[in-house]
């Protein structure tokens, strides 16, 4: 592997961007990966259907937490159904890496902790319930 | 005197190595370096071999059929449990019960000992360093028959609290149930004394092999516990096998677990008998090709010889400790001593330890990472994942610089 494409995520993960929490978010959701422990809980301030402010918390491995910095950094100043839109491929390529099957499940944590928060949504496209 | 002969020489794991073509194998171009065998081991050639050859030339049910096939694959998977018992140190091959898996064997006394002879007010005593399959069916039974789950505790290397145990022990104890080896320490456990003070009390004993077995030579005779129970996809065997050992008057007067064919001397609508040793407990067609090919990892082991593969497993962990303890970054868990079998735990400060196994894999170094199926012990060591590194007869001191230098590149990079 090629190890400079780890930079941009290892710096997220070293800085992450909107770390912290919101004093009265409009909307604050948790959850995890019980299998391995990851973390992630967002925070967001909506004025006029627009994400004004974002903020997330966690713990777990590097690209767990490089994924909501970079995600969280997306979705500011957009509109809120922007967050719908966003699927697997687009967040996975966000990241910078290639990942390995079994390390998806930590870069997608933080956009399904969003979708579940902002609008219910619990499962992928073409997933059962 | 064979004996004798093979220990002057020490093993050379280069030449072992040619017996397991999975080492042929390359992960993104580097080769494979296996350090997961506490979760499962290679297969090497014989075994493989044996397997095959029993669906090209003997493949038949046991058992009952009058035709040359079947008997052939009867004989073969009954002089299986034969080895097994052989290198166990049984009294009577009868005692050995080929299951799935060292889980499914604990299910098997939980369900048909302890469901039909624990009742309210009786205790089981296991320890915390159990891997969730010795301590799961425990919480059923508890819950089922009222019965109380006592925990002996370990110091903060993992060494289990022998002078807690006379508080813990008492008449009401009806069980003990302890690992012999940690999978996730290597601690090795004085097992015998465990059972002598449960003798005491006249409680049985249960012994978790799954990490000593194949490291270490295991005497059941010796040790004079009532069960113990293995996996033998952790011993060089097929997956999908394993196997309890339990004395022959307690699986004799025990319940069965499953219920069905072969384990039945006659039926009738009203009523069924059971069968003898073991068949009373292998209901329906079991695993036969799995079953002959762990009677050919005993043979493979057997020709090795087991001190040998503790001596060099010792040799292999002595060499890693010894290598990562020049770093401070890396936390290393579980006793300094010798008693030990090959596991490493160790976590990297400041680096996830899935992130630790995702660049060791980068370089084809199989390693585990996560809470090892052993909540209970991390959350007591104050940690919730950790990288372990578990070693065999077939991994060299090479692989371990390999594997130190990644771990520097790891640190490096965050």
């Amino acid at each position: 592997m090629d190890y400079n494409q780890l930079e941009y995520l290892l710096d997220h993960y070293k800085n992450p961007r909107n770390y912290g929490s919101l004093q009265n978010p409009d909307i604050t959701h948790e959850e995890g990966n019980p299998s391995c422990g990851d973390v992630i809980r967002i925070d967001l301030k909506i004025t006029d259907n627009k994400v004004q402010k974002v903020k997330f918390t966690g713990k777990g491995c590097a690209i767990s937490q490089a994924a909501a910095s970079i995600l969280t950094d997306m979705i500011v100043d957009k509109d809120v159904n922007y967050i719908k839109e966003i699927n697997k491929d687009e967040m996975l390529s966000a990241l910078g890496v290639t990942l390995s099957p079994v390390r998806y499940k930590c870069g997608l944590l933080a956009l399904k902790v969003l979708r579940s928060g902002v609008h219910g949504i619990k499962n992928w496209p073409g997933e059962e319930e | 005197m064979e004996k004798h002969k093979v220990a002057l020489e020490s093993l050379d794991p280069y030449r072992i190595r040619n017996d397991f073509p999975i080492f042929e194998r390359k992960i993104r171009g580097k080769p494979l370096i296996y350090f997961d065998n506490a979760a499962t081991t290679q297969k090497p050639k014989p075994i493989i071999e044996v397997e095959k050859r029993f669906y090209e030339e003997t493949n038949a049910n046991i058992h009952r059929a009058v035709h040359t096939l079947s008997y052939e694959s009867t004989v073969l998977y009954e002089d299986s449990h034969k080895k097994v018992a052989n290198f166990i140190g049984a009294k009577n091959w009868r005692e050995i019960i080929f299951t799935r898996n060292a889980t499914e064997s604990i299910n098997l006394v939980a369900y048909g000992w302890g469901l039909h002879n624990l009742r309210k007010g009786d205790e089981v005593l296991i320890t915390i360093m159990e891997h969730h399959s010795n301590i799961v069916p425990w919480q059923m039974i508890r819950d089922r028959k009222g019965i109380t789950l006592k925990i002996l505790d370990v110091d903060d290397e993992g060494r289990l609290k022998l002078d807690e145990l006379p508080r813990l022990i008492s008449e009401r104890t009806k069980l003990v149930s302890i690992t012999h080896a940690s999978n996730v320490l290597g601690t090795v456990n004085p097992v015998r004394h465990v059972i002598n003070e449960a003798k005491k009390v006249g409680a049985l004993v249960l012994v978790d092999a799954a990490q000593s077995i194949p490291h270490i030579p295991v005497n059941v005779t010796e040790l004079g516990c009532d069960f113990l129970v293995a996996s033998g996809h952790k011993m060089l065997g097929p997956t999908g096998t394993g196997f309890l050992y339990g004395r022959y008057e307690i699986l004799n007067e025990m319940e069965p677990f499953l219920y069905g064919g072969d384990m039945i001397e006659t039926v009738t609508v009203e009523k069924s008998t059971w069968n003898e040793l073991p068949w009373k407990y292998e209901a329906g067609t079991p695993n036969i090709a799995g079953g002959i090919g762990l009677g050919a990892a005993v043979d493979y082991l057997n020709r090795i010889g087991v001190e040998k593969i503790f001596e060099h497993e010792r040799e292999i962990v002595g060499y890693s400790l010894e290598r990562m303890s020049d770093f401070p970054w890396i936390e290393l868990y579980g006793p300094r001593g010798n008693d030990r079998v090959g596991v490493v735990s160790f976590n990297i400060s400041g680096v996830h330890p899935h992130d630790v196994a995702g660049i060791l894999d980068e370089e084809g170094i199989a390693v585990r990472s996560g809470h090892h199926c052993a909540q209970p012990l991390m959350r007591r060591l104050g940690m919730d994942n950790a990288v372990r590194a578990s070693f065999y007869l077939y991994n060299t001191k090479e692989e371990v610089d390999k594997f130190v230098e990644v771990l520097r590149e790891v640190r490096r990079l965050f």
